[in-house]
């Protein structure tokens, strides 16, 4: 009686919150208000210099002439989007990718130490999980730590990182991988820790019943049962490890980069840079959690998992 | 005879088999270091003996090696003692090093022993984590006791290593050092904690909580609105966010206003996605019964709705706070009047006094931390009946 | 037999029926020919397919079924958390929607639905706080309704700190407490365990008897529709509809557990697996 029919209860009275449904025309509706917004935004923001500028020419102007203005400022307070847009066609396709005008080379740069970051953290996470799960020791003394970090600002600490590391003459990809790598680390620490423990104690005394070895019952059992975790905190990994990348881009003062991009952005008043970066940046940011989300569903897919409970 | 086999077992369990040839092999080190140098003083080498406090502790800490290896106890007096031994054991070397020795000069001796002391601590650590209190405050101490020790261990570690290395500061100052810098600005550290953390840290986290628990509760109505915001509040996630801090400088100034927006912004869609999931949460029988009441919308809202969104509510407001420091300290790298936190770190790091940079990492830290547990606190007292935290149902 | 005189069969059947004063009893819900089906991605789904029935005041029905026979359904309808798409219903005189808005019924669940987050005194208040009772009012029908169900004491206790038993007593009290004359109770001792669940099946005939509600009363047990019912209403799946309707006025209204060992009580049985069976609820 319950299971069927309560999946298909007549529109109307279905009751408390159901997000679910036709996302497309609602999403487009909001990106759409979004963009009015920036514009009218831009004109609002930018429309004080440009009357300045306006009156320092002595020069009449309409309201019309107001708008096209403000949309069309050298250096504007916001940017039009289409300003933005152009920037990004002009530095992604119209400039050699080897070129350091090139947007695509400075995202090439900080995507490479997100990624080594992300990898190297991820692994050193899951390694560290396995340990506490089978050592009560370590449970006990170091898991705590590892829970605390969470509420820790541990990023602070990435200016240091590439400072000294600079000091023993390593720089480029290797700070950045390694405030990555360190950012990484705890999320999956965590997230692959609940994953080994989540198998009920039901299937644990299964296992028991076989008479499973330890190795046995961590591949047959707890490793499949921490994937829908460990893809959980893979994507909240992979997200900050570009923030990790991006930031610490910004102490050795601009050399190449997304985060580079931004300070110089920042240094000479070039808005349209800045945005041009940002909006670069959220791509891949965007790019890399749908990639960890794939791999998800391919993997659990392959492993007959399902994805319940783990997806944010 | 059943008493001994449990015991047995719970060592085979505790310990594993390499415990034994652990025990064995850090009494042999201990044994072993005494008869090497521990130092150097004026170019002459310096032995055991010629520094009474560190032989003495030295002699606690194999007298329990022993004790460990030979009568292999269990229980908690003997992790107790344990636990003190090893304490004992690591006050000397702290007080030679960089004290009585010079630094730098720190023989094979000193580092055997510890290495010996090592394997009692992991003992003494182990020891303590089999316990299983039959009280709910021993359990809690327990649960507090044993990653403190193992903190302090590290951190003396720390001490040990940079100190007896001569570990440039540079590279990794002695937690001394942080401590006697830290110690001596204290009005500094005040200043930077001031404006970052009650200032732009407090002010954005609760505009921007706010304002994410707002437009959640006016969308409530509006499905069309959730369905086009809840993707986007999700993508929110993958977006590094803190990178307008740049844009925000320019838009709100140098001072800590332009920090407070880059922090509204990215505590805005945590509590905005959690929210609505709050809302969404409560079971459908309870919806059911307010619609058998004839609820009106506001009475289900308040009665049903909000409480049961209460944990989602917090569980944001904990993620926030950690997003706010971390965005707080970020935006201060692009610019900032003379004072903040983020303004210490980048500068300091410069100008190589990492002693400095380390101190505000630790006000960062433990401000943090405090933020988190005061919102953690508050969370148990409302959410007392959440399944998270309730005590003895069935 | 057809759908159709299924539903003769009750219309002739009504005026005959008598409640414990010998007076012609009061109809108080009326059905004819409700029809409901959901749209699904597949196909249409028929919940309920043209179910007339009739319940007097102070009867005591069972809807009884298999999985998917549109008891709860039925139950959810008189109660307006679903519509019929076709046919009658009024409650009470009125249509489900007005009863319900009116506070005409009492719902009680197959989980008890209390809220964690409030004490047991708190959580039978709650209709009452939605209906703007003053609070002394609220206060001394909490103490009224919970001394009813045998629990008082437990006033300041929270429901996880009750066992599942005690939950629904408090469910049921909160359902009694803003003294709707109809009780509506969907499989409420489903998730118990069968001893606690015939422990609170004598104190709810205890609790009818004393109250004179109506209570319509959905279940997957023969023993438990039996023993409580003084008419069995038998349904069956695909489509949802009534298949029998089984009179109990051969057993006593006074009950005790004892009853289920007596040959009335056997033959009743008989005849409600009979109705399960003639609706093809065994295939």
């Amino acid at each position: 009686m319950t299971d069927v029919l309560a999946q298909a209860r007549p529109a109307g009275l279905a009751g408390l919150g159901r997000l679910g449904g036709g996302r497309a025309l609602p999403l487009a509706t909001v990106l759409l208000a979004i963009l009015a917004l920036w514009y009218a935004g831009a004109v609002y923001l930018n429309a004080p210099q440009v009357i300045e500028r306006f009156e320092r020419a002595h020069q009449d102007w309409s309201s019309l002439d107001l708008v096209a203005a403000a949309w069309s400022m050298e250096r504007p307070v916001l940017p039009a989007p289409d300003q933005v847009a152009m920037e990004l066609k002009k530095t992604v396709f119209d400039t050699r990718i080897t070129s350091k005008r090139s947007l695509v080379y400075h995202a090439w740069v900080t995507l490479s130490a997100t990624l080594v970051g992300f990898v190297l953290g991820s692994l050193l996470g899951i390694l560290l999980a396995v340990g506490v799960v089978h050592l009560r020791t370590l449970d006990r003394s170091l898991l705590p730590w590892i829970i605390a970090s969470q509420t820790v600002p541990i990023l602070a600490i990435a200016p240091m990182i590439v400072v000294v590391l600079g000091n023993l003459g390593l720089t480029g990809l290797l700070p950045k991988a390694i405030i990555s790598m360190y950012l990484c680390f705890f999320p999956v620490a965590i997230g692959m820790v609940k994953g080994l423990r989540s198998p009920e104690t039901l299937q644990l005394d299964l296992m028991r019943t076989y008479s499973a070895g330890a190795a046995q019952v961590f591949w047959k059992l707890r490793w499949p049962a921490s994937l829908p975790f460990l893809f959980a905190s893979l994507k909240v990994a992979v997200a900050i490890s570009l923030v990790g990348a991006i930031v610490g881009e910004l102490p050795t003062g601009a050399v190449a980069g997304l985060g580079a991009r931004l300070l110089t952005g920042s240094y000479y008043g070039q808005t349209v840079q800045i945005w041009a970066a940002l909006v670069m940046a959220s791509l891949l940011g965007m790019a890399l959690v749908f990639a960890v989300g794939l791999a998800e569903r391919l993997t659990l897919r392959a492993t007959g998992g399902a994805v319940a409970g783990a997806d944010r | 005879m059943s008493d001994r086999l449990a015991a047995r077992s719970a060592s085979r369990l505790a310990g594993g088999p390499g415990s034994r040839l652990g025990d064995g092999a850090a009494a042999v080190a201990l044994l072993v270091a005494f008869a090497l140098p521990v130092g150097r003083l004026d170019g002459a080498a310096v032995g055991w003996l010629e520094r009474p406090l560190l032989l003495a502790s030295g002699l606690v800490a194999l007298a329990a090696a022993l004790v460990l290896g030979l009568r292999r106890p269990h229980g908690g007096p003997a992790a107790l003692l344990a636990a003190l031994a090893v304490i004992l054991g690591a006050l000397g070397p702290l007080t030679a090093v960089g004290g009585t020795l010079e630094t730098g000069s720190v023989s094979p001796g000193l580092w055997v022993y510890l290495a010996g002391l090592g394997w009692l601590a992991w003992r003494a650590l182990e020891l303590l984590s089999e316990q299983r209190p039959a009280s709910r405050l021993l359990a809690r101490a327990q649960g507090l006791v044993v990653p403190l020790l193992f903190g302090l261990w590290l951190l003396y570690l720390w001490q040990l290593l940079t100190i007896g290395f001569a570990v440039p500061k540079v590279l990794l100052p002695a937690p001394s050092d942080i401590w006697s810098v830290a110690a001596a600005s204290t009005g500094t550290l005040w200043a930077d904690f001031r404006q970052t953390f009650l200032k732009a840290v407090l002010a954005g986290f609760a505009l921007g909580s706010a304002s994410g628990f707002a437009v959640a509760l006016l969308i409530d109505r509006v499905p069309f609105l959730q369905r086009g915001l809840l993707p986007l509040g999700s993508l929110a996630g993958a977006i590094p966010i803190v990178g307008i801090a740049p844009i925000m400088v320019m838009w709100f100034g140098f001072d800590w206003p332009s920090k407070a927006a880059v922090i509204v912004v990215m505590t805005f869609f945590p509590m905005l996605i959690n929210t609505m999931a709050g809302l969404a949460a409560s079971d459908r029988i309870v919806g059911d019964l307010m619609r058998s009441y004839g609820a009106s919308y506001r009475q289900t809202l308040v009665k049903l709705r909000l409480p049961a969104a209460l944990p989602f509510v917090f569980n944001a407001l904990k993620i926030n706070s950690t997003l706010a420091l971390i965005g707080a300290i970020v935006a201060e790298f692009f610019g900032t009047p003379i004072v903040g936190m983020g303004f210490r770190i980048s500068t300091e790091v410069g100008r190589l006094n990492v002693e400095m940079v380390w101190a505000t990492i630790a006000v960062a830290a433990v401000s943090g931390s405090l933020f988190y547990g005061a919102l953690a606190l508050v969370e148990r007292m409302l959410t007392f009946w959440h399944p998270s935290y309730r005590k003895g149902g069935t | 037999m057809t759908e159709g005189a299924v539903a003769e069969g009750l219309r002739a059947d009504q005026p005959s029926r008598r409640d414990a004063t010998g007076q012609a009893a009061e109809t108080i819900i009326t059905m004819r020919e409700l029809s409901l089906s959901f749209r699904t991605a597949e196909q249409p789904v028929h919940a309920l397919s043209e179910v007339s029935l009739d319940i007097a005041r102070g009867d005591f029905v069972s809807l009884i079924g298999p999985s998917g026979c549109g008891k709860t359904t039925l139950l959810r309808v008189i109660a307006d958390l679903e519509r019929a798409s076709a046919g009658r219903i009024t409650v009470n005189g009125l249509s489900p929607e007005a009863n319900r808005l009116a506070r005409g019924y009492g719902y009680v669940f197959q989980a008890p639905a209390l809220y964690p987050w409030r004490n047991v005194e708190r959580n039978l208040q709650l209709p009452l706080e939605i209906i703007g009772l003053p609070k002394e009012e609220r206060a001394a029908r909490a103490r009224r309704y919970l001394e009813m169900v045998g629990l008082s004491g437990f006033e300041k206790k929270y429901p996880w700190q009750l066992s599942g038993g005690m939950q629904q007593r408090v469910s049921i009290a909160r359902a009694l407490s803003f003294e709707p004359k109809l009780l509506l109770m969907d499989e409420p001792f489903g998730a118990l365990d069968e001893i606690t669940r015939d422990k609170l099946n004598v104190e709810l005939l205890e609790l009818w008897a004393r109250t004179g509600k109506t209570v319509v009363f959905v279940t997957h047990s023969i023993p438990e529709a039996v023993f409580l019912s003084t008419r069995i209403v038998v349904m069956s799946p695909r489509p949802g509809r009534v298949t029998r309707i089984i009179d109990c006025a051969r057993l006593p209204r006074e009950r005790n557990l004892d009853l289920r060992e007596t040959p009335e009580f056997l033959e009743i049985a008989h005849e409600v697996r009979e109705g399960l069976r003639a609706g093809h609820s065994y295939d």
